[in-house]
């Protein structure tokens, strides 16, 4: 080995940090009981993941489609849309826009799409001010770092550490109760919000009968950053659509039950089309950036299924890997199971290809999945590719190699094992545990005893006794 | 009947005594056991790093090994749920051996599901004792047996059962993952042991050799001295 990854530097550093795994560990349980018991109080839950996994797989083969028929209501209502290919292309269109349009000022309600395409350096660049309103966003940005949750941003911070991150901008000491740092977020945000040329959402649903936005929050800022500024972009996955309003319903459902365990979230809201003249508020323009980024390319693999992702983050809530190391450790925009399947997919396995070890196989992420994306068979896949395309390391390429030549044949196997017995004999204590190990081994002993090899292989006994206690105690057989 | 006992290499290797026990409870309720020396290992260790070609020559010896049987019965969860659910898939591009996977598939069964499908629940076991039981992962989500091992233990007198909190959550042990990533593995070891111990019991209770390793691994060094038995030890022991 040639020392630690950069990967795993971040996950040591995340092992060693008692505030983060304290704080997503309380956040974590806190939304995974919240997603259990709001399915055991729809009643037949398996039925709705049915029914969502069925819409989804439909939607995203024949996304062309539906696509096309968005497009098709969004201009028809007035809004404009953008096709971008690429990360590049959807951030020069909202460049471009904002330059045309004399923006120096834009507010963002939360979008991981806009994280995924660096959306507010590219602004920032350009001297435009970004204020995120999300709560967690707000919070993370004031920190300089990056969301490491799909639906709960700060999910690593507890509230002192907000306290002292709003006390550093309000330029005095503020008390750390809940009520008066969000009274102090709320009074800062107005302020941003009534300068704003631009609003900037996500979207969580594009109807594609319509042509409209669905958003979903609970802080009622994705309205006022799609209502208030005279511009309102919404940056959006190309896979995000449902054909009509009747399947929104049931993604809506298993969306908001299975991030928060809410039945529903405090707002949502649909948009379709800028203002019409009568209305009484609403931005002047409506545009649209469908981002592709690497999402087409998927369509017709073996991954197709992760396009079925609704963005819920119940993944991440139920992953035992997640809940050890937080999300900034992935090194990616998009964490924990879903951000070890999709990162590698959109980025690439050459700089992302420890992910998909990230996990112990153990399928929690799979059985919580409300659209039933098989994110751990997903994650094997990604390593028979690695291995396929001969990115995994020269010694295990070897190792394994060797493993096969031995496990093929029990003469080689037991030779092998009755030479490991003899070889750990000077390392075991009285028991017969390994305390230190050599080599692969060692990760291991670091923390854990290892076995020795017995002295005798249950198969040895077999020969000399098991095969001849043969029969039954009353010598019948079943 | 005539079972063919799949040890698996870590009962074979390291745990011979899960490997005695099963073959003396299988026996006493009245199977002809065997035990085909062909057999080494599943495959799990290459397959689940993603050496499919390698998981695939090691897969194909224990199908010669075992296919004969009319049935097939393995104490691990998880090596049961390689053969039934994985296999057929690793064979998908020879078809002779997609046959051979499948008919394999259809006859292998984890030594608790095994018996609970025959009925066989109350085996008259005696045992003194309070434990908890882990479900391994692969045995609970990928072969989806939860319930079985649970009814056997019930019927264990003087044993008494108590709740694991967080029982879904993975013991960390994951294959070549406990090595791989070493210092997650061992802070999920480290939180189901704080979980096992604040329960108070004497045996820690599994059907999978590979996650009780790692947590009895992790409680002995540690220093804690809960008892860690696989399910079928603890019938043998309470028969005798």
């Amino acid at each position: 080995m040639n020392g630690k990854s950069a990967f795993q530097e971040r996950v040591g550093k995340a092992l060693e940090d008692d505030f983060l795994r304290r704080s997503v560990r309380e956040t974590q349980d806190r939304l995974r009981g919240g997603r259990v018991a709001a399915a055991a109080d729809w009643g037949d839950w398996e039925a709705l993941r049915t029914r969502g996994e069925a819409i989804r797989r439909h939607t995203v083969e024949h996304l062309d489609v539906y696509l096309d028929r968005f497009a098709t209501r969004v201009e028809e209502a007035g809004g404009h849309i953008f096709f971008a290919d690429t990360a590049e292309d959807a951030r020069r269109y909202i460049l471009q826009l904002a330059v045309a349009k004399g923006v120096s000022s834009v507010v963002k309600s939360k979008s991981m799409v806009s994280e995924e395409i660096g959306l507010n350096h590219a602004l920032e660049a350009e001297g435009v001010e970004v204020t995120e309103t999300d709560l967690g966003e707000f919070i993370i940005q004031l920190a300089g770092e990056t969301p490491s949750h799909i639906i709960a941003p700060a999910i690593h911070k507890n509230r002192k550490q907000v306290a002292e991150l709003f006390s550093r901008e309000a330029g005095r000491t503020l008390s750390d109760a809940t009520e008066a740092l969000t009274a102090y977020a709320r009074r800062r945000l107005r302020e941003k919000f009534l300068r704003a040329d631009m609003g900037i959402t996500g979207c969580n649903f594009g109807v594609a009968e319509s042509g409209s936005v669905v958003l979903v929050s609970n802080e009622g800022n994705a309205r006022l950053t799609s209502s208030l500024p005279r511009i309102h972009v919404v940056v959006m996955g190309m896979e995000r659509l449902v054909p009509r309003w009747k399947d929104l319903d049931v993604l809506l459902t298993l969306l908001t039950r299975s991030a928060t365990g809410q039945k529903i979230t405090s707002y949502v809201t649909a948009i379709t089309g800028p203002r019409r003249s009568g209305d009484a508020d609403g931005p002047e323009e409506l545009h649209i950036v469908v981002v592709d980024n690497g999402r087409s390319a998927l369509l017709g693999t073996k991954y197709q299924h992760v396009l079925h992702c609704i963005r819920c983050g119940a993944c991440l809530n139920v992953c035992p890997v997640y809940r050890h190391i937080g999300g900034h450790a992935y090194g990616s925009v998009y964490s924990g199971p879903i951000g070890a399947v999709l990162t590698p997919l959109l980025n690439g396995l050459e700089k992302y290809g420890e992910l998909p070890y990230a996990s112990s196989l153990c399928g929690a992420c799979t059985e919580a999945c409300p659209v039933r994306i098989p994110l751990h068979e997903l994650l094997l896949e990604l390593r028979r590719d690695q291995v396929e395309e001969g990115l995994s390391p020269r010694v295990e390429q070897m190792a394994f190699r060797g493993f096969a030549w031995m496990a093929e044949d029990p003469k080689r196997f037991f030779a092998a094992a009755k030479l490991g017995q003899w070889l750990t004999r000077p390392l075991a204590d009285e028991a017969g545990r390994l305390k230190k190990g050599m080599g692969p081994l060692s990760p291991w002993t670091e923390s854990r005893d290892f076995p020795r090899p017995a002295s005798q292989a249950f198969r040895d006994w077999w020969r000399r006794e098991g095969r001849r206690e043969g029969g039954t105690d009353d010598g019948s057989t079943r | 009947m005539r079972v063919g006992i799949f040890a698996t290499c870590l009962v074979d290797v390291f745990f011979p005594e899960v490997g005695i026990s099963m073959v003396r409870v299988l026996r006493r309720l009245g199977f002809d056991v065997d035990f085909p020396e062909g057999q080494t290992c599943c495959g799990q260790p290459a397959f689940n790093t993603g050496y499919w070609a390698e998981g695939r020559r090691v897969a194909k010896g224990l199908i010669r090994a075992m296919e004969s049987y009319d049935a097939v019965v393995t104490p691990s969860g998880s090596c049961a749920a390689m053969v039934r659910r994985m296999y057929p898939r690793l064979m998908d591009e020879e078809p002779e051996w997609k046959r051979r996977a499948e008919h394999l598939a259809a006859r292998c069964f984890e030594f608790s599901e095994f018996l609970v499908q025959r009925g066989l629940v109350d085996l008259g076991a005696r045992l003194e004792g309070t434990a908890v039981y882990h479900h391994s992962c692969h045995m609970r989500r990928d072969l989806q047996v939860t319930e079985a091992p649970l009814r056997l233990l019930a019927h264990v007198r003087g044993l008494t059962l108590k709740a694991l909190p967080h029982p879904e959550d993975c013991c960390g042990f994951g294959g070549t993952f406990a090595v791989k990533m070493g210092g997650i593995s061992t802070a999920m070891a480290d939180e189901k042991v704080d979980h096992i111990l604040s329960t108070g019991v004497d045996f820690l209770l599994g059907s999978d050799m590979g996650c009780l390793m790692n947590l009895g691994g992790r409680l002995s060094r540690r220093g804690e001295s809960v008892e860690v038995l696989h399910v079928v030890q603890l019938l043998d022991r309470g028969l005798n």
